[in-house]
């Protein structure tokens, strides 16, 4: 039957009918629903892993041992599981191993915008690229099929608008072909020296077989139209250029991005007046191209920024562009926000008290970093901000005491872990406050080894945070509740003040939690307000000012208290 | 027939996930190749959302763009401001009148710019402004705010009331079924005064 699929659960579903037996990914937007929706049948085993490097190593693993296995992550999950990555293409598989990625084009919701084609390339791997959700399904079980034909990972290719768009989908029955026999082969999964040298070799030889392959795939598409303007283009961007230059041009699309045809793409560029390369992101078909001496239009033309759409290629090609209604409205910038009763709203304007120098990381909170809290300095990568304070320690000592590092529960096992074990051995005056709201947040509540829960909700042992912290040389840990204000200040001045590294854990759930209660909302009494605009400094949603007094909407407000304890009126009750 | 956009634009938690789902299943319903492309993760707390939804006999790009929406169903009236220039100048724009600060102008940077109705109007767009609130109420939940705006979009576009119902009764639990129903009808049946 056809069903409308999100990208993400059209790949789940690929897994299920290609017969995977083993998933372990790690959540990152846009990727997460793909293992979310994989966890849901009962065939597979599916797990969260503690970051992307474990959940490839699972993966790569189980495809050794002879399981279909597959993992899943956002374009700089692919930056973390890099290691094994390139190694698994050398020892190849043994049942198919399938990677997705997820890229960002535009930065919806990431740090950065990298183009992932360039793993594939560097890891001799291959990648598919589909472009609606009928052909995450196909391709992905293709993906296995080509695992298992040329013994090497194989990535698809998605981006946000793929991952995160429903279209029709037709589905299938599930074929399990069982567990492959394992034979030991030294030569083959030992990647020593003596080993890896012939690997490399028949990893080259491997590439020139699929580059022969792509040649003539089925997966790499053609259609004729005008001999006019002929466009090379994959994924998103064959859907943007069918709706802007329909049969105003004739199409390759490359369902394969890697390796990349020779004369595939020479026999099609000859054909036309004009060839453009349409890709999001860097030159990477266009490099290809010009590698080749293919003439071809690209980013001379066309941005490597952002995310493309029909009316930039319209634009581009056409110099059409379409009618439309304009007003001269301001129209201010809603950004996200820390929502009503979110902890790290306490643990924040503590900081703010306190006018400390703020290590951030990857989560919710993050979004502290904008007004009114503007509380973060810098955000780099997952677990840097453990790391990343510990170098500014060392290279500025006098301001230790001035510094700290938060973290979220999930981020910090993911990959903070390890940097506060090189505090702890490297001896830097470092206070690192770990954010631990009993859940991955941003991603949309993911469990994790801290959670006590699996992806499935089977009970699991939970991190001790405490203890792990004190088993890797932290002598200084203190628990406070965020929504404590006074208390927390104090605990977090009182462990920068004290020599040597600390960990101050801020425990409480997050707010959207089902099982959290909260208490009745909390109104202005609008004869003791004096519009001080103190409770205005927390950022919360449910406070505006209205008519000269702060005013708190009931609908929105969870009774958390934090604003309460910032009117010195007792206006707030 | 040609491919017809429509926009559905609001406020992270205001419940845009479930009318385009709605709508989605509604468009299916009816044999149409359907595409609806939605934004995750960050963007649900508290942040402008926009989920784009395009049906017709063969649709190639999930996303909609300046000048190209038949209608836009706007949960807040500074987001229908927002998104304004993506309605084709002949296309109907459907918004709820309610009102919700974004932090900029709740921490004093900004302002909540006046008389939106207003300027929309005089750009020269078919608008039909709604108060949904009150008639959510009336159907028995606050909760039910985005069923009336379903329901008031959906008179805008020519799938019959039945379709409709017929896809609430598939999405929504069997014990709010019948307050979602009333919701849908107030909605649909509501008149611009």
């Amino acid at each position: 039957m056809k069903e409308l699929l999100l990208g993400n659960e059209a790949v789940a579903r690929g897994l299920y009918e290609a017969g995977c037996r083993v998933v372990s990914s790690y959540p990152g937007t846009p990727s997460t629903e793909i293992t979310e929706r994989a966890a849901e049948y009962d065939a597979m085993t599916v797990e969260w892993a503690p970051n992307e490097k474990v959940a490839m190593e699972v993966a790569g693993g189980a495809a050794i041992a002879g399981a279909r296995s597959f993992c899943g992550m956002k374009h700089v999950g692919l930056n973390v599981a890099a290691d094994p990555l390139f190694t698994l293409s050398y020892t190849g598989v043994n049942a198919g191993l399938v990677i997705a990625v997820a890229d960002d084009p535009g930065m919806h919701s990431s740090q950065n915008e990298q183009d992932s084609r360039h793993y594939a390339l560097a890891s001799k791997t291959m990648m598919l690229e589909p472009a609606d959700s009928e052909e995450c399904l196909q391709y992905t079980k293709r993906a296995f099929e080509l695992s298992e034909q040329f013994d090497t990972p194989v990535i698809v290719r998605l981006t946000t608008r793929i991952s995160h768009s429903r279209s029709l989908t037709q589905t299938g029955e599930r074929v399990d072909n069982g567990l492959k026999p394992y034979t030991k082969d030294a030569q083959k999964y030992v990647m020593m020296p003596a080993m890896a040298r012939p690997r490399h070799a028949f990893v080259e030889q491997r590439i020139l077989a699929q580059t022969e392959w792509a040649e003539t795939s089925p997966l790499n598409t053609v259609e004729y139209n005008s001999k006019k303007i002929g466009v090379i283009t994959s994924g998103a961007c064959y859907q943007y250029a069918k709706e802007a230059l329909g049969d105003k041009a004739s199409y390759l699309k490359l369902g394969c991005v890697d390796p990349l045809p020779v004369r595939l793409l020479k026999d099609f560029a000859m054909q036309f007046e004009q060839v453009y390369v349409i890709e999001e992101l860097d030159d990477f078909i266009e490099t290809h191209c010009a590698k080749h001496g293919i003439a071809v239009i690209g980013k001379a033309v066309f941005s490597l920024l952002g995310e493309y759409s029909q009316s930039v290629i319209a634009k581009t090609i056409l110099g059409e562009e379409k009618e439309f209604l304009a007003t001269d409205i301001a129209v201010p910038g809603r950004p996200p926000v820390l929502c009503t009763g979110c902890p790290h709203r306490g643990l924040f304007y503590a900081l703010k008290k306190l006018k400390v120098f703020v290590s951030g990381d990857i989560g919710c909170y993050t979004l502290a970093a904008l007004p009114p809290l503007s509380m973060i300095d810098t955000v780099i990568c997952m677990g840097a901000s453990v790391s990343a304070l510990h170098g500014r320690n060392k290279a500025d000592p006098a301001n230790a005491k001035k510094s700290v590092a938060v973290i979220g529960d999930s981020t910090f096992i993911h990959s903070g872990i390890t940097g506060l074990i090189d505090i702890a051995y490297n001896k830097s005056d470092s206070v690192v406050i770990i954010l631990d709201n009993s859940i991955t947040g941003m991603t949309g509540h993911q469990d994790n080894p801290t959670t006590g829960k699996t992806i499935k909700g089977e009970p699991a042992s939970a991190v001790n945070l405490e203890l792990l912290v004190k088993a890797v040389g932290i002598e200084r840990v203190v628990v406070v509740d965020p929504n404590n204000l006074q208390a927390t200040e104090n605990a977090i001045r009182a462990e920068l003040e004290a020599d040597g590294p600390s960990v101050v854990i801020s425990r409480r759930p997050c707010a959207l939690l089902k099982y959290v209660k909260h208490s009745p909302a909390l109104a202005v009494d609008k004869e003791k307000c004096v519009a001080c605009k103190m409770c205005m400094r927390i950022g919360c949603p449910a406070i505006s000012f209205k008519d000269g007094k702060s005013s708190i909407d009931p609908t929105q407000c969870v009774g958390c208290g934090v604003c309460k304890q910032l009117c010195k009126f007792g206006a707030i009750s | 027939m040609s491919v017809k956009s429509i926009m559905i634009v609001g406020v992270g938690g205001q419940g845009t996930l479930l009318a385009s789902r709605l709508l989605g299943s509604a468009l299916l319903s009816q044999g149409y190749d359907v595409k609806v492309s939605e934004v995750h993760g960050m963007s649900q707390r508290g942040g402008a959302v926009v989920t784009y939804v395009k049906y017709g006999e063969n649709v190639a790009s999930p996303v909609v763009r300046q000048g190209e929406a038949d209608i836009i169903l706007a949960f807040e009236l500074l987001e229908a401001a927002r998104w304004f220039d993506f309605l084709k100048p002949e296309g109907k724009l459907v918004v709820n009148t309610r009102q919700i600060d974004p932090m900029p102008v709740v921490s004093g940077s900004a302002v909540y710019p006046e008389g939106v109705l207003k300027t929309l109007r005089a750009a020269g767009a078919a608008i039909t402004a709604i108060d949904a609130l009150p008639l959510a109420e009336q159907a028995g939940s606050e909760k039910a705010v985005n069923v009336v705006l379903i329901g008031a979009m959906a008179s805008q576009t020519d799938l019959p009331v039945e379709v409709w119902q017929a896809a609430i009764k598939a999405t929504v639990p069997p014990k709010f079924l019948e307050m979602n129903l009333k919701a849908f009808e107030l909605g649909f049946n509501y008149k611009q005064s």
